[in-house]
């Protein structure tokens, strides 16, 4: 601990005590404000949402909604500069001791929540022990490690982990980890306290109204400890079920910006080339998400490695990126999303090129001809009906394997169904969705490919059945360890072996995109983009 | 103690004799069948919910990354780790005493649910069955005194469009027009959200949002009544009662409104019955389309999500009102008809 100071995961220091009010003005780019222009304070923010919120509470639930909801009235000890730099919030400063398991944080000790008490330690401690090791759908993963947070003073929290764990840094925003009143929390059952819909936070924005079903609005926090934040009075959060009203209400001045591709890709860029709207594709580092199909290695045809090349050399990911995802994405190469720097790498990865005549020829070869009629066998395919996406990449899939003699029946159901179809029954041949990749790929990618992640009745875990000890062996070196640089080659590893056995064929690494009118300033000025406060967007108005 | 108090026993005479009245014996008799119906419709919406596969947490697990212990701890929070006969006979109890349950998907007891989404839902209603009946009356009114000539020819035409065209293109084509391109309507929702609008600020405001919704639901029935009304009206004007009223020399204003389409009324009333029941959670589309969390969208969204508190709970309101509605139907053909005899 004594000699610790500045040592950090990737060997380089953290710069320390940077406050969040400090950023610097991304003059460059569009979506974001010139340094020159004057910082306008006040108005009100309208946005949409969908599906509706269980809770305003991100420390209980990864749904989508919360995780925009919460941020507003939640802080998280770090934030994040574009590039994941970590950079203060609720933690002043912070170091990570050189074995990597003792991670102190300096708190803020200016801060109130919202009812008036103060922030402490103690606040932390039970937010990550009691909270989001046991509640968070992600936090049990994330803070595995984790074993105490020690409080020896009011104002110091010290994360004691029984290994490394690179991935944990990477995880502590508002959005991912929000810190909760113990005062509130301590000693009522968590999933049902009362306060998971009367949100009482730290963040910039109190709760000001939520009618059930229809709409949230919050307001400013006077007392924000971060003086001069929010810039805006109020935010009005409506849920609206279908896509294209949203659409229209952003082009009707309804609302003024959509976050979180709320609305179809063939809208976001519609309504992008028009006049007085502008679009960010930055500020989603923290919610990179793919699209990828699962081979059920359970089944005999499919266990067979040759069948599964051939079926990848037949589904071109361009094709689907270029025409379902409207290009807002890149082909899937590796198991990695394509935004997990330094990580991600095509390196020595096998790659599936679409092949038609190679694809027929590894069929013919793993001793299925074609019978009459010139198919050689059937598979079952499950689209998730999360988005149309998926679907409408399923009846690409079957067109395609159809050529090479694969007879596709796509199975479509509602989003229960196709969960229990796929991880519960193992019903499945091929199941193709969208899933979250993490911030890092312990948290987000090695759910797919870890065997011990194969746990029937779990959605979105290993859906392949996919069994390679090298390939657990690799994924949990990378998970503990503290040298970035032998960390990059353990996932280069897993990239090139899991290419290669290919239980999962990646489709389309997703790109977000924000959407907003001309006056919306400042709504992403870091790697957290929406899914942070908001609290330095404004309205040039 | 009855017995020993002249003014009570009065009282249980009186109520003797009103329990007798033919009127109360009826409505008695009505509402035993209605708490039967509502029976029903409660038992069978429970199971079908319970056989399609999948549960709540199923549908929970997808978006939220569930571990397999959070899901069986969320499971035996919410009872779903019991029998299904054990599930519906604990929620028949509670109905007893009226408690609707909790709905997970909202963190907050139906009741709660239900008391913020129905008077979307009943304004949209009430005043789509009002306009409709009201419109289309009156073109079938129209159309019938000028049967046969272009006026009708052209009420008819209208009306097999407004019929024929489903109500959710209608309510597009209506968003894209007024909403989106004139700028007259807002888009979504049922008020300025945040606005703080009271009094008649505010009511004008809902009247502006509800506007294009409550239009798009009633183009269908505007033709259904119009069709009704115009046949209704048809038969009666042949009728030798209209021949005497003309003969004594009523004005025509007066044989067609209050002659004629007195008696043309009672099959338009009927179908204002069959209105209320299918609008009544079933405006899905529309309240889609619009943005309106109404009874619709918010049972569409507890199917999905397998919420059954919530979808029997929207149910229960929807064949409450449903009964209800048509009770005071039943009653109305009374006032309008006094042939009618409740028995």
């Amino acid at each position: 601990m004594s000699k610790s100071n500045s040592m950090t995961l990737n060997r380089r220091s953290f710069l320390a005590g940077v406050s969040a009010s400090a950023l610097l003005p991304s003059a460059l780019t569009f979506g974001t404000s010139a340094a020159a222009e004057t910082v306008k304070m006040g108005g009100i923010l309208h946005t949409t949402m969908w599906p509706t919120p269980t809770y305003l509470n991100a420390a209980i639930t990864t749904a989508g909604t919360e995780a925009f909801l919460s941020p507003k009235m939640f802080d998280g000890l770090l934030g994040y500069d574009y590039g994941m730099k970590p950079k203060g919030s609720l933690a002043r400063e912070w170091n990570v001791s050189e074995d990597g398991q003792r991670i102190t944080f300096k708190l803020r000790d200016d801060v109130k929540w919202h009812d008036g008490e103060p922030f402490t330690a103690k606040d932390v401690a039970f937010t990550f022990m009691e909270v989001l090791k046991v509640f968070h759908g992600r936090g049990k993963t994330t803070f595995a490690a984790l074993s105490a947070v020690e409080t020896p003073d009011d104002h110091t929290a010290v994360f004691v982990l029984d290994k490394p764990s690179p991935a944990m840094m990477r995880a502590l925003d508002s959005r991912e980890s929000p810190i909760l009143p113990a005062h509130i929390y301590e000693g009522t059952d968590i999933m049902a306290n009362p306060a998971n819909v009367k949100p009482i936070g730290t963040g910039p924005f109190k709760l000001a109204a939520y009618e059930i079903g229809a709409n949230v609005v919050m307001e400013k926090n006077p007392d924000y400890w971060d003086e001069g934040y929010p810039r805006l009075d109020r935010m009005v959060v409506q849920f609206i079920a279908d896509g294209s009203t949203r659409a229209a209400m952003l082009e009707s001045g309804e609302v003024d910006a959509i976050f979180f591709n709320m609305i179809p890709a063939q809208d976001i860029l519609r309504i992008a080339a028009e006049p007085g709207f502008v679009m960010e594709k930055r500020g989603f580092e923290t919610m990179l998400s793919s699209q990828q199909m699962d081979f059920n290695l359970d089944h005999p045809i499919l266990a067979k490695k040759e069948v599964r090349h051939a079926i990848a050399h037949a589904i071109d990911t361009k094709w689907i990126t270029d025409n379902i995802w409207y290009g807002l994405g890149k082909p899937g190469k590796t198991p990695l999303h394509a935004g997990q720097t330094p990580f991600f790498t095509t390196e020595g990865v096998p790659a599936y090129p679409l092949d038609l005549e190679k694809a027929n020829a590894l069929l013919d070869e793993a001793g299925y001809p074609r019978k009459n009629g010139g198919m050689r066998f059937s598979l079952m395919l499950d689209p998730s009906p999360w988005g149309t996406e998926s679907i409408n990449a399923s009846s690409y899939v079957r067109e395609q394997l159809r050529q090479i003699g694969i007879a596709v029946t796509v199975r479509t159901q509602d989003f229960a169904l196709f969960v229990k179809t796929v991880y519960t029954d193992r019903k499945h041949d091929l199941a193709l969705y969208t899933a979250a990749m993490g911030v890092d790929p312990t948290i987000g990618v090695q759910r797919f490919y870890d065997s011990h992640s194969f746990k029937p009745g779990v959605g979105f875990s290993n859906g392949a059945h996919y069994d390679n000890p090298k390939v657990d062996a690799l994924l949990e070196a990378a998970a503990t360890e503290v040298d970035e640089a032998k960390r990059i080659e353990d996932y280069a590893e897993f990239q090139r072996i899991a290419m290669e056995d290919l239980p999962v064929l990646k489709i389309t690494d997703i790109e977000m995109a924000t959407i907003a009118a001309d006056y919306v300033k400042d709504f992403t000025v870091d790697a957290i983009g929406a899914a942070g406060s908001l609290k330095q967007l404004w309205l040039d108005q | 103690m009855a017995a020993s108090d002249p003014a009570g026993r009065r009282q249980t005479a009186g109520l003797k004799k009103a329990l007798s009245s033919p009127t109360l014996r009826y409505l008695l008799r009505r509402l035993s069948q209605a708490v039967l119906v509502m029976l029903l419709v409660i038992v069978g919406s429970f199971v079908l919910i319970k056989l399609s596969p999948g549960d709540l947490v199923d549908a929970l697990a997808g978006t939220r990354d569930l571990t397999a212990d959070q899901m069986a701890d969320l499971r035996s929070r919410y009872g779903l780790d019991q029998s299904v006969v054990i599930q519906l006979l604990h929620y028949m109890l509670r109905l007893v005493s009226l408690d609707l349950g909790y709905s997970p998907l909202n963190s907050a007891p139906v009741l709660d649910v239900l008391e913020e989404r129905w008077p979307v839902t009943a304004i949209l209603v009430i005043s789509s069955v009002t306009l409709s009946m009201a419109i289309g009356t009156l073109l079938g009114v129209v159309a019938a005194r000028h049967a046969g000539k272009p006026v009708d020819l052209g009420i008819s035409v209208l009306m097999l469009i407004l019929y024929a065209t489903p109500s959710f293109i209608i309510a597009v084509l209506l968003m894209l027009v007024f909403a989106l391109k004139l700028r007259w309507m807002p888009i979504a929702g049922y008020e300025t959200v945040g606005a703080g609008y009271t009094g008649f600020q505010h009511l004008w405001d809902v009247v502006v949002h509800l506007t294009l919704p409550c239009a798009a639901l009633c183009t269908f029935f505007i033709a259904i009544y119009g069709r009704i009304g115009r046949a209704a009206m048809l038969e009666v004007l042949s009728l030798d009662f209209i021949r005497t009223a003309r003969g004594k020399g009523l004005s025509e204003r007066r044989v067609i409104y209050v002659h004629a389409l007195r008696n043309a009324l009672l099959p338009l009333v009927t179908m204002a019955g069959l209105q209320v029941s299918s609008l009544v959670g079933g405006a899905v589309l529309v309240e889609t389309v619009f943005g309106l969390p109404g009874l619709g969208r918010t049972a569409f969204d507890a199917v999905f999500q397998r919420d059954t508190n919530l979808l029997l709970g929207v149910v229960f309101i929807s064949s409450l009102s449903v009964v209800i509605v048509n009770l005071l139907i039943d009653l109305l053909y009374v006032l309008l008809d006094p042939r009618v005899n409740l028995k």
